[in-house]
Protein backbone atom coordinates (compact mmCIF):
# COMPACT_ATOMS: atom_id res chain seq x y z
CA UNK A 1 0.00 0.00 0.00
CA UNK A 2 1.35 3.46 -0.96
CA UNK A 3 0.28 6.77 0.58
CA UNK A 4 1.01 10.63 0.39
CA UNK A 5 1.16 12.44 3.81
CA UNK A 6 2.28 15.65 4.40
CA UNK A 7 4.96 15.70 7.63
CA UNK A 8 3.31 17.99 11.05
CA UNK A 9 6.83 17.51 12.96
CA UNK A 10 7.79 20.86 12.27
CA UNK A 11 6.45 23.67 10.32
CA UNK A 12 8.19 22.74 6.82
CA UNK A 13 5.72 20.04 5.76
CA UNK A 14 7.56 17.80 3.60
CA UNK A 15 5.43 15.67 1.43
CA UNK A 16 6.20 12.42 1.89
CA UNK A 17 5.50 8.96 0.36
CA UNK A 18 5.10 5.87 2.55
CA UNK A 19 5.00 2.79 0.60
CA UNK A 20 4.43 -0.87 2.68
CA UNK A 21 7.45 -3.16 1.33
CA UNK A 22 6.22 -7.44 1.25
CA UNK A 23 7.94 -7.81 4.65
CA UNK A 24 5.81 -5.44 6.32
CA UNK A 25 8.36 -2.52 6.97
CA UNK A 26 8.11 0.60 5.59
CA UNK A 27 9.89 3.34 2.52
CA UNK A 28 9.17 6.85 3.23
CA UNK A 29 10.73 9.24 0.62
CA UNK A 30 10.45 13.05 0.63
CA UNK A 31 11.36 13.60 3.97
CA UNK A 32 14.31 15.96 4.90
CA UNK A 33 15.27 14.80 8.36
CA UNK A 34 15.17 11.83 10.63
CA UNK A 35 12.01 12.17 12.49
CA UNK A 36 9.74 12.31 9.18
CA UNK A 37 9.99 8.19 8.87
CA UNK A 38 8.87 8.04 12.38
CA UNK A 39 5.99 10.03 12.20
CA UNK A 40 4.66 8.08 8.56
CA UNK A 41 5.55 4.76 9.92
CA UNK A 42 3.39 5.77 13.43
CA UNK A 43 0.67 6.96 10.73
CA UNK A 44 0.81 4.22 9.18
CA UNK A 45 0.53 1.69 11.62
CA UNK A 46 -1.49 3.30 14.38
CA UNK A 47 -2.52 6.49 13.68
CA UNK A 48 -3.98 8.34 16.93
CA UNK A 49 -5.52 11.38 18.02
CA UNK A 50 -6.88 13.41 21.31
CA UNK A 51 -10.53 14.27 20.84
CA UNK A 52 -11.41 17.52 22.42
CA UNK A 53 -15.60 18.03 22.14
CA UNK A 54 -17.95 18.75 24.73
CA UNK A 55 -20.56 17.35 27.10
CA UNK A 56 -24.58 18.66 28.21
CA UNK A 57 -23.40 19.90 31.75
CA UNK A 58 -26.53 21.26 34.20
CA UNK A 59 -26.57 23.48 36.62
CA UNK A 60 -23.68 25.70 35.31
CA UNK A 61 -23.04 29.28 33.84
CA UNK A 62 -23.08 27.48 30.20
CA UNK A 63 -24.93 24.43 28.95
CA UNK A 64 -21.30 22.38 27.29
CA UNK A 65 -18.58 21.90 29.42
CA UNK A 66 -15.21 20.94 27.26
CA UNK A 67 -14.24 17.77 27.80
CA UNK A 68 -11.12 15.66 25.99
CA UNK A 69 -9.70 11.89 25.49
CA UNK A 70 -6.99 11.72 28.54
CA UNK A 71 -5.09 10.16 26.01
CA UNK A 72 -4.67 9.57 21.79
CA UNK A 73 -6.99 7.31 20.88
CA UNK A 74 -7.27 5.44 17.95
CA UNK A 75 -8.19 7.15 14.50
CA UNK A 76 -10.69 4.79 13.78
CA UNK A 77 -12.48 4.91 16.58
CA UNK A 78 -12.92 8.71 16.70
CA UNK A 79 -16.52 9.09 15.65
CA UNK A 80 -17.65 6.41 17.87
CA UNK A 81 -16.01 7.96 20.48
CA UNK A 82 -18.55 10.80 19.96
CA UNK A 83 -21.39 9.07 19.75
CA UNK A 84 -20.45 7.53 23.63
CA UNK A 85 -19.30 11.21 24.65
CA UNK A 86 -22.60 12.22 22.94
CA UNK A 87 -24.70 10.63 25.18
CA UNK A 88 -23.68 11.77 28.34
CA UNK A 89 -24.83 14.67 30.65
CA UNK A 90 -23.47 15.62 33.73
CA UNK A 91 -23.83 17.99 36.91
CA UNK A 92 -22.11 21.22 38.03
CA UNK A 93 -19.53 21.98 39.74
CA UNK A 94 -16.73 20.33 37.80
CA UNK A 95 -13.02 20.54 38.13
CA UNK A 96 -10.40 20.55 35.10
CA UNK A 97 -9.32 16.95 35.19
CA UNK A 98 -12.35 15.39 36.69
CA UNK A 99 -13.25 12.54 34.51
CA UNK A 100 -16.35 12.26 32.67
CA UNK A 101 -16.78 8.89 30.96
CA UNK A 102 -14.54 6.16 32.51
CA UNK A 103 -12.91 4.01 30.21
CA UNK A 104 -14.40 5.09 26.94
CA UNK A 105 -15.44 2.42 25.01
CA UNK A 106 -13.50 -0.15 26.55
CA UNK A 107 -10.52 1.25 25.62
CA UNK A 108 -8.96 2.05 28.77
CA UNK A 109 -8.64 5.94 28.08
CA UNK A 110 -11.16 8.28 30.47
CA UNK A 111 -12.74 11.08 28.93
CA UNK A 112 -11.97 14.38 31.44
CA UNK A 113 -13.21 17.73 31.94
CA UNK A 114 -10.68 20.89 30.56
CA UNK A 115 -12.31 23.40 32.37
CA UNK A 116 -14.04 24.86 35.57
CA UNK A 117 -17.54 25.23 36.23
CA UNK A 118 -18.92 25.94 39.24
CA UNK A 119 -23.22 25.23 40.54
CA UNK A 120 -25.00 28.46 40.00
CA UNK B 1 -7.81 55.59 44.26
CA UNK B 2 -4.95 55.58 41.51
CA UNK B 3 -4.34 52.21 40.34
CA UNK B 4 -0.26 51.53 39.28
CA UNK B 5 -1.84 49.67 35.85
CA UNK B 6 -5.00 48.64 34.68
CA UNK B 7 -5.28 45.93 31.86
CA UNK B 8 -8.02 46.48 29.11
CA UNK B 9 -9.10 42.84 28.60
CA UNK B 10 -9.26 39.47 30.77
CA UNK B 11 -7.98 37.28 27.24
CA UNK B 12 -4.10 35.66 27.44
CA UNK B 13 -2.28 38.62 26.75
CA UNK B 14 -4.05 40.36 29.07
CA UNK B 15 -3.52 37.94 31.93
CA UNK B 16 0.42 38.00 31.30
CA UNK B 17 0.85 41.35 31.45
CA UNK B 18 -1.02 41.86 35.09
CA UNK B 19 0.92 38.82 36.25
CA UNK B 20 4.15 40.25 35.23
CA UNK B 21 3.50 43.47 36.08
CA UNK B 22 2.38 42.29 39.74
CA UNK B 23 5.24 40.05 40.32
CA UNK B 24 7.55 42.75 39.13
CA UNK B 25 6.56 44.78 41.68
CA UNK B 26 3.35 46.92 40.18
CA UNK B 27 1.19 46.59 43.51
CA UNK B 28 -2.36 47.95 42.62
CA UNK B 29 -3.09 46.17 39.21
CA UNK B 30 -6.57 45.73 37.97
CA UNK B 31 -7.89 43.97 35.14
CA UNK B 32 -11.32 45.01 32.77
CA UNK B 33 -13.12 42.73 31.15
CA UNK B 34 -16.34 43.06 29.07
CA UNK B 35 -17.16 39.13 28.83
CA UNK B 36 -18.86 37.38 31.86
CA UNK B 37 -15.74 35.86 32.71
CA UNK B 38 -11.72 35.77 32.19
CA UNK B 39 -10.01 33.76 29.54
CA UNK B 40 -11.01 35.86 26.35
CA UNK B 41 -11.01 33.08 23.37
CA UNK B 42 -9.54 30.40 25.00
CA UNK B 43 -12.76 29.29 26.60
CA UNK B 44 -14.41 28.61 22.90
CA UNK B 45 -11.08 27.45 21.61
CA UNK B 46 -11.87 23.91 23.08
CA UNK B 47 -9.04 21.96 20.42
CA UNK B 48 -5.70 21.08 21.64
CA UNK B 49 -2.51 22.57 20.60
CA UNK B 50 -1.83 25.41 23.27
CA UNK B 51 1.05 25.31 25.21
CA UNK B 52 3.43 23.19 23.37
CA UNK B 53 6.04 26.37 23.53
CA UNK B 54 4.76 27.64 27.06
CA UNK B 55 4.36 24.75 29.32
CA UNK B 56 6.22 21.92 26.86
CA UNK B 57 2.99 20.05 26.90
CA UNK B 58 -0.17 19.87 25.09
CA UNK B 59 -3.40 21.57 26.52
CA UNK B 60 -6.66 22.50 25.12
CA UNK B 61 -7.65 26.22 25.24
CA UNK B 62 -9.95 26.47 28.48
CA UNK B 63 -7.09 24.49 30.34
CA UNK B 64 -4.24 26.98 29.15
CA UNK B 65 -6.52 30.08 30.08
CA UNK B 66 -7.49 28.58 33.74
CA UNK B 67 -3.50 28.06 34.36
CA UNK B 68 -3.32 32.08 33.41
CA UNK B 69 -6.53 32.46 35.76
CA UNK B 70 -5.19 30.58 38.51
CA UNK B 71 -1.92 32.76 38.65
CA UNK B 72 -3.73 35.86 38.40
CA UNK B 73 -6.17 35.09 41.74
CA UNK B 74 -2.66 33.84 43.68
CA UNK B 75 -1.60 37.08 43.29
CA UNK B 76 -4.75 38.55 44.15
CA UNK B 77 -5.13 41.06 41.51
CA UNK B 78 -9.08 42.09 41.19
CA UNK B 79 -10.91 42.49 37.90
CA UNK B 80 -14.01 43.86 36.66
CA UNK B 81 -16.09 41.64 34.35
CA UNK B 82 -19.49 42.35 31.74
CA UNK B 83 -16.91 45.99 31.86
CA UNK B 84 -17.29 47.95 28.97
CA UNK B 85 -14.13 50.34 28.41
CA UNK B 86 -15.75 53.41 26.72
CA UNK B 87 -12.47 55.94 26.74
CA UNK B 88 -8.86 56.24 27.74
CA UNK B 89 -7.58 59.71 28.04
CA UNK B 90 -4.10 60.55 28.99
CA UNK B 91 -3.44 63.26 31.69
CA UNK B 92 0.16 62.73 31.27
CA UNK B 93 1.07 61.53 34.38
CA UNK B 94 -2.17 59.75 35.40
CA UNK B 95 -4.68 58.18 32.90
CA UNK B 96 -8.24 58.03 33.15
CA UNK B 97 -9.90 55.03 31.57
CA UNK B 98 -14.23 55.39 31.08
CA UNK B 99 -15.90 52.27 31.50
CA UNK B 100 -19.74 50.98 31.93
CA UNK B 101 -21.30 47.84 33.73
CA UNK B 102 -24.54 46.75 35.16
CA UNK B 103 -24.01 47.11 38.37
CA UNK B 104 -21.87 50.40 38.84
CA UNK B 105 -23.15 52.24 35.74
CA UNK B 106 -20.60 54.41 34.39
CA UNK B 107 -17.72 55.45 36.13
CA UNK B 108 -14.02 56.30 35.75
CA UNK B 109 -10.68 54.40 36.88
CA UNK B 110 -7.79 56.52 37.24
CA UNK B 111 -4.41 54.63 36.79
CA UNK B 112 -0.50 54.98 36.25
CA UNK B 113 0.11 52.86 33.54
CA UNK B 114 -2.48 51.02 31.03
CA UNK B 115 -1.81 47.62 29.19
CA UNK B 116 -4.43 47.44 25.98
CA UNK B 117 -4.85 44.12 25.84
CA UNK B 118 -7.92 44.10 23.48
CA UNK B 119 -7.40 41.26 20.88
CA UNK B 120 -9.11 41.12 17.70
CA UNK B 121 -12.13 40.92 15.86
CA UNK B 122 -13.30 38.64 12.93
CA UNK B 123 -13.77 39.70 9.21
CA UNK B 124 -17.28 39.61 8.20
CA UNK B 125 -19.04 39.14 5.11
CA UNK B 126 -19.48 42.93 4.98
CA UNK B 127 -15.93 43.72 5.08
CA UNK B 128 -14.92 40.90 2.34
CA UNK B 129 -18.13 41.94 0.01
CA UNK B 130 -19.85 38.75 -1.07
CA UNK B 131 -22.19 39.23 -4.22
CA UNK B 132 -25.58 37.46 -3.85
CA UNK B 133 -28.60 37.46 -0.72
CA UNK B 134 -28.03 37.96 2.64
CA UNK B 135 -30.23 34.57 4.40
CA UNK B 136 -29.46 32.90 7.44
CA UNK B 137 -26.97 30.44 7.62
CA UNK B 138 -23.62 32.90 6.91
CA UNK B 139 -21.67 32.81 10.45
CA UNK B 140 -17.94 33.93 10.76
CA UNK B 141 -16.15 30.72 11.80
CA UNK B 142 -15.64 32.09 15.79
CA UNK B 143 -18.89 32.69 16.03
CA UNK B 144 -20.30 29.22 14.93
CA UNK B 145 -17.34 28.28 17.41
CA UNK B 146 -19.04 29.54 20.72
CA UNK B 147 -22.48 28.93 19.61
CA UNK B 148 -21.33 24.80 19.30
CA UNK B 149 -18.50 24.77 21.83
CA UNK B 150 -19.97 26.75 25.02
CA UNK B 151 -23.74 27.57 23.69
CA UNK B 152 -24.84 24.05 22.68
CA UNK B 153 -26.29 25.24 19.36
CA UNK B 154 -25.50 23.98 15.87
CA UNK B 155 -25.43 26.12 13.15
CA UNK B 156 -26.01 23.92 10.38
CA UNK B 157 -25.65 20.26 8.54
CA UNK B 158 -24.18 20.94 5.02
CA UNK B 159 -21.11 23.23 5.57
CA UNK B 160 -18.56 25.40 3.00
CA UNK B 161 -15.79 26.99 4.55
CA UNK B 162 -14.58 30.30 2.83
CA UNK B 163 -10.47 30.79 3.99
CA UNK B 164 -8.15 28.71 5.02
CA UNK B 165 -7.69 30.59 8.41
CA UNK B 166 -6.78 28.12 11.78
CA UNK B 167 -10.01 29.55 13.02
CA UNK B 168 -11.82 28.02 9.94
CA UNK B 169 -9.74 24.83 10.00
CA UNK B 170 -10.65 23.86 13.26
CA UNK B 171 -14.27 24.59 12.69
CA UNK B 172 -14.27 21.69 9.78
CA UNK B 173 -13.20 19.00 11.82
CA UNK B 174 -15.20 20.31 14.95
CA UNK B 175 -18.73 20.07 12.61
CA UNK B 176 -17.97 17.08 10.88
CA UNK B 177 -16.98 15.40 14.68
CA UNK B 178 -20.55 17.00 15.67
CA UNK B 179 -22.00 14.97 12.52
CA UNK B 180 -22.24 18.06 10.14
CA UNK B 181 -21.45 17.59 6.30
CA UNK B 182 -17.96 20.06 5.55
CA UNK B 183 -17.97 20.31 1.58
CA UNK B 184 -14.95 22.32 0.94
CA UNK B 185 -13.09 24.75 2.48
CA UNK B 186 -12.19 27.46 -0.38
CA UNK B 187 -9.05 29.35 -0.13
CA UNK B 188 -8.64 32.90 -2.52
CA UNK B 189 -4.96 32.82 -2.18
CA UNK B 190 -3.17 29.68 -3.52
CA UNK B 191 -1.29 28.64 -0.20
CA UNK B 192 -3.44 28.08 3.11
CA UNK B 193 -3.17 30.86 5.45
CA UNK B 194 -3.70 28.08 8.29
CA UNK B 195 -0.75 26.28 10.13
CA UNK B 196 0.22 23.20 8.40
CA UNK B 197 -0.66 20.74 11.36
CA UNK B 198 -4.62 22.07 11.00
CA UNK B 199 -4.56 21.43 7.76
CA UNK B 200 -3.38 17.93 8.02
CA UNK B 201 -5.31 17.37 11.62
CA UNK B 202 -8.85 18.96 10.44
CA UNK B 203 -8.64 18.45 6.68
CA UNK B 204 -6.96 15.79 6.00
CA UNK B 205 -8.12 13.34 8.68
CA UNK B 206 -11.46 13.72 7.17
CA UNK B 207 -11.01 14.36 3.82
CA UNK B 208 -12.21 17.44 3.68
CA UNK B 209 -10.88 19.05 0.06
CA UNK B 210 -9.11 22.32 0.47
CA UNK B 211 -10.05 24.38 -2.93
CA UNK B 212 -7.20 27.00 -3.33
CA UNK B 213 -7.23 29.77 -5.58
CA UNK B 214 -11.16 29.93 -4.96
CA UNK B 215 -13.58 31.62 -4.01
CA UNK B 216 -17.36 32.54 -3.74
CA UNK B 217 -19.01 33.95 -6.28
CA UNK B 218 -22.51 34.14 -5.30
CA UNK B 219 -25.06 33.51 -2.04
CA UNK B 220 -27.67 31.78 -2.69
CA UNK B 221 -31.44 31.67 -1.00
CA UNK B 222 -33.84 34.21 0.40
CA UNK B 223 -34.62 33.34 3.64
CA UNK B 224 -32.07 30.27 4.98
CA UNK B 225 -28.98 29.65 2.40
CA UNK B 226 -29.18 27.17 -0.03
CA UNK B 227 -25.72 26.81 -1.43
CA UNK B 228 -23.00 28.84 -3.03
CA UNK B 229 -21.42 29.65 -6.37
CA UNK B 230 -17.66 28.41 -6.06
CA UNK B 231 -15.16 29.49 -9.06
CA UNK B 232 -11.47 29.01 -9.53
CA UNK B 233 -9.32 32.27 -9.76
CA UNK B 234 -6.71 33.88 -11.85
CA UNK B 235 -3.44 34.93 -10.76
CA UNK B 236 -4.87 38.25 -10.34
CA UNK B 237 -7.16 36.84 -7.97
CA UNK B 238 -10.09 37.40 -10.36
CA UNK B 239 -12.65 34.80 -11.02
CA UNK B 240 -12.02 32.11 -14.20
CA UNK B 241 -15.27 32.34 -16.59
CA UNK B 242 -16.54 28.75 -16.59
CA UNK B 243 -14.92 27.22 -13.61
CA UNK B 244 -18.33 28.20 -11.70
CA UNK B 245 -19.23 25.29 -9.64
CA UNK B 246 -22.67 25.31 -7.11
CA UNK B 247 -22.56 23.69 -3.92
CA UNK B 248 -26.01 23.25 -2.03
CA UNK B 249 -25.30 23.84 2.04
CA UNK B 250 -27.04 25.86 4.67
CA UNK B 251 -23.98 27.23 6.34
CA UNK B 252 -21.01 29.28 5.22
CA UNK B 253 -18.60 29.82 7.74
CA UNK B 254 -16.28 32.53 6.85
CA UNK B 255 -12.64 32.66 8.12
CA UNK B 256 -11.15 35.35 6.62
CA UNK B 257 -8.63 37.04 8.60
CA UNK B 258 -8.77 39.37 11.85
CA UNK B 259 -8.74 42.92 12.48
CA UNK B 260 -7.10 43.98 15.68
CA UNK B 261 -9.53 45.84 17.69
CA UNK B 262 -8.05 49.27 18.32
CA UNK B 263 -11.01 52.15 18.53
CA UNK B 264 -9.69 53.01 22.18
CA UNK B 265 -6.13 53.11 21.13
CA UNK B 266 -6.68 55.77 18.08
CA UNK B 267 -9.49 57.35 20.27
CA UNK B 268 -5.87 57.75 22.87
CA UNK B 269 -4.45 59.35 19.92
CA UNK B 270 -1.77 56.61 19.83
CA UNK B 271 0.46 55.99 16.96
CA UNK B 272 -0.90 53.29 14.70
CA UNK B 273 1.16 51.16 12.26
CA UNK B 274 -0.57 50.59 8.83
CA UNK B 275 1.16 47.15 8.40
CA UNK B 276 -0.14 45.84 11.16
CA UNK B 277 -3.47 47.89 11.96
CA UNK B 278 -1.96 47.96 15.44
CA UNK B 279 0.26 50.69 17.55
CA UNK B 280 3.85 51.27 17.15
CA UNK B 281 5.42 49.53 19.70
CA UNK B 282 8.94 49.35 21.32
CA UNK B 283 11.07 46.21 22.65
CA UNK B 284 8.52 45.95 25.99
CA UNK B 285 5.45 47.34 23.76
CA UNK B 286 5.84 51.08 25.39
CA UNK B 287 3.49 53.10 22.41
CA UNK B 288 3.93 56.16 21.91
CA UNK B 289 1.94 57.50 25.04
CA UNK B 290 4.35 57.46 27.90
CA UNK B 291 2.67 54.94 30.23
CA UNK B 292 0.60 53.41 27.79
CA UNK B 293 1.95 49.82 26.68
CA UNK B 294 0.09 47.19 24.37
CA UNK B 295 0.52 43.28 23.88
CA UNK B 296 -1.21 40.51 22.03
CA UNK B 297 -3.11 40.52 19.01
CA UNK B 298 -4.24 44.36 19.55
CA UNK B 299 -0.83 44.69 18.21
CA UNK B 300 -0.59 42.46 15.41
CA UNK B 301 -2.13 38.65 14.98
CA UNK B 302 -0.81 35.71 16.21
CA UNK B 303 -0.67 32.42 15.12
CA UNK B 304 0.27 30.91 18.52
CA UNK B 305 -1.08 31.78 21.91
CA UNK B 306 2.32 31.09 23.36
CA UNK B 307 4.26 33.41 21.60
CA UNK B 308 0.68 36.22 22.84
CA UNK B 309 1.80 34.91 26.58
CA UNK B 310 5.55 36.01 25.59
CA UNK B 311 4.81 39.11 24.37
CA UNK B 312 2.72 40.02 27.02
CA UNK B 313 5.49 39.06 29.99
CA UNK B 314 7.55 41.81 27.88
CA UNK B 315 4.63 44.71 28.32
CA UNK B 316 3.60 43.77 31.74
CA UNK B 317 7.53 44.25 32.43
CA UNK B 318 7.29 47.53 30.84
CA UNK B 319 4.39 48.47 32.87
CA UNK B 320 5.85 47.51 36.03
CA UNK B 321 9.15 49.64 35.03
CA UNK B 322 7.37 52.86 33.56
CA UNK B 323 5.84 53.47 37.07
CA UNK B 324 9.03 52.69 39.10
CA UNK B 325 10.64 54.91 37.15
CA UNK B 326 13.58 52.86 35.44
CA UNK B 327 11.95 52.86 31.96
CA UNK B 328 14.19 54.95 29.67
CA UNK B 329 12.64 55.82 26.62
CA UNK B 330 15.29 56.93 23.96
CA UNK B 331 14.87 54.73 21.21
CA UNK B 332 18.51 53.59 19.50
CA UNK B 333 16.40 51.47 16.59
CA UNK B 334 13.55 51.83 14.56
CA UNK B 335 12.34 48.76 12.58
CA UNK B 336 11.38 48.45 8.46
CA UNK B 337 10.28 45.58 6.48
CA UNK B 338 12.10 44.97 3.66
CA UNK B 339 11.60 42.85 0.59
CA UNK B 340 9.08 39.68 1.22
CA UNK B 341 8.41 41.08 4.82
CA UNK B 342 4.98 42.21 5.54
CA UNK B 343 6.07 43.74 8.89
CA UNK B 344 7.75 43.90 12.49
CA UNK B 345 6.98 43.80 15.23
CA UNK B 346 8.28 45.95 17.79
CA UNK B 347 8.60 48.64 15.30
CA UNK B 348 11.06 50.59 18.10
CA UNK B 349 14.13 49.74 20.56
CA UNK B 350 15.55 51.85 23.35
CA UNK B 351 18.74 49.53 23.86
CA UNK B 352 19.00 50.19 27.38
CA UNK B 353 15.53 48.53 28.03
CA UNK B 354 17.05 45.21 26.85
CA UNK B 355 18.06 42.38 28.94
CA UNK B 356 19.45 39.92 26.89
CA UNK B 357 18.06 39.52 23.32
CA UNK B 358 15.14 41.15 21.28
CA UNK B 359 13.02 39.56 19.41
CA UNK B 360 11.59 40.68 16.38
CA UNK B 361 8.09 39.02 15.15
CA UNK B 362 7.49 39.19 11.37
CA UNK B 363 5.40 38.08 8.53
CA UNK B 364 6.47 37.16 5.25
CA UNK B 365 4.59 38.33 2.48
CA UNK B 366 4.24 35.03 0.52
CA UNK B 367 5.73 31.28 0.45
CA UNK B 368 9.47 30.65 0.20
CA UNK B 369 11.48 27.73 0.03
CA UNK B 370 15.16 28.06 0.75
CA UNK B 371 15.76 31.43 1.59
CA UNK B 372 16.85 33.44 4.51
CA UNK B 373 15.84 36.25 6.24
CA UNK B 374 18.73 39.02 6.76
CA UNK B 375 18.57 42.06 9.13
CA UNK B 376 20.65 45.10 8.20
CA UNK B 377 21.63 48.31 9.36
CA UNK B 378 22.78 50.48 6.76
CA UNK B 379 24.23 48.28 4.11
CA UNK B 380 25.93 46.02 7.12
CA UNK B 381 24.52 42.54 7.94
CA UNK B 382 23.79 41.69 11.53
CA UNK B 383 22.23 38.42 11.56
CA UNK B 384 20.47 35.66 9.53
CA UNK B 385 17.54 33.67 10.57
CA UNK B 386 17.35 30.13 7.84
CA UNK B 387 14.46 28.52 7.38
CA UNK B 388 13.80 25.50 5.34
CA UNK B 389 10.55 27.11 4.13
CA UNK B 390 8.70 30.44 5.07
CA UNK B 391 4.44 30.88 5.13
CA UNK B 392 2.73 33.83 5.96
CA UNK B 393 0.84 31.30 8.12
CA UNK B 394 3.81 31.36 10.22
CA UNK B 395 4.86 33.76 12.28
CA UNK B 396 8.89 34.48 11.75
CA UNK B 397 10.44 34.67 15.69
CA UNK B 398 14.14 35.84 15.11
CA UNK B 399 16.15 36.71 18.12
CA UNK B 400 19.11 39.39 17.66
CA UNK B 401 21.09 39.39 20.91
CA UNK B 402 21.84 42.74 22.59
CA UNK B 403 25.59 42.19 21.66
CA UNK B 404 25.30 42.34 18.35
CA UNK B 405 22.77 45.63 18.30
CA UNK B 406 25.19 47.30 20.83
CA UNK B 407 28.02 47.57 18.14
CA UNK B 408 26.03 50.50 16.59
CA UNK B 409 24.67 53.70 17.71
CA UNK B 410 21.59 54.39 16.16
CA UNK B 411 19.74 53.59 12.71
CA UNK B 412 17.16 51.89 10.77
CA UNK B 413 17.02 47.88 11.42
CA UNK B 414 15.94 46.31 7.81
CA UNK B 415 14.17 42.93 7.78
CA UNK B 416 14.33 41.23 3.91
CA UNK B 417 14.03 38.14 2.50
CA UNK B 418 17.21 36.63 0.12
CA UNK B 419 18.67 33.79 -1.36
CA UNK B 420 21.01 31.92 0.92
CA UNK B 421 24.38 32.23 0.60
CA UNK B 422 25.88 29.31 -0.85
Amino acid sequence: MKKEMTCIVCPIGCQMTVEEKADGTYDVTGNTCKRGPKYAVAEMTNPTRVIPTTVVIRNAMLPRLPVKTAEPIPKGKIFEAMEAINKVSIDAPVKTGDVVIKDLLGLGIDVVSTRTMDKC
Amino acid sequence: MIYDVVVLGGGPAGLAAAVEAKKDGANDVLIVERDRELGGILNQCIHNGFGLHTFNEELTGPEYAERYIKQALELGIPYYLNTMVLDLIDNGEIKTIHVINEENGYMTIETKAVVLTMGCRERTSGAIGIPGYRPAGVFTAGTAQRFINMEGYMPGKEVVILGSGDIGLIMARRMTLEGANVKAVCELMPYSNGLVRNIVQCLDDYDIPLKLSHTITFIHGKDRLEGVTVAQVDDRLKPIPGTDEYIPCDTLLLSVGLIPENEITRNAGIEMDRRTNGPVVGELRQTSVPGVFACGNVVHVHDLVDFVSEESVLAGKGASMYIKGQLDSENTFTTTNGDGIGYVVPQQVAMKNVDETVTFYMRVRQVFKDKVVNAYIGDQLIATKKEKKLLPAEMVNFKIAKDELAKYPSGEIRFVVEDAKK
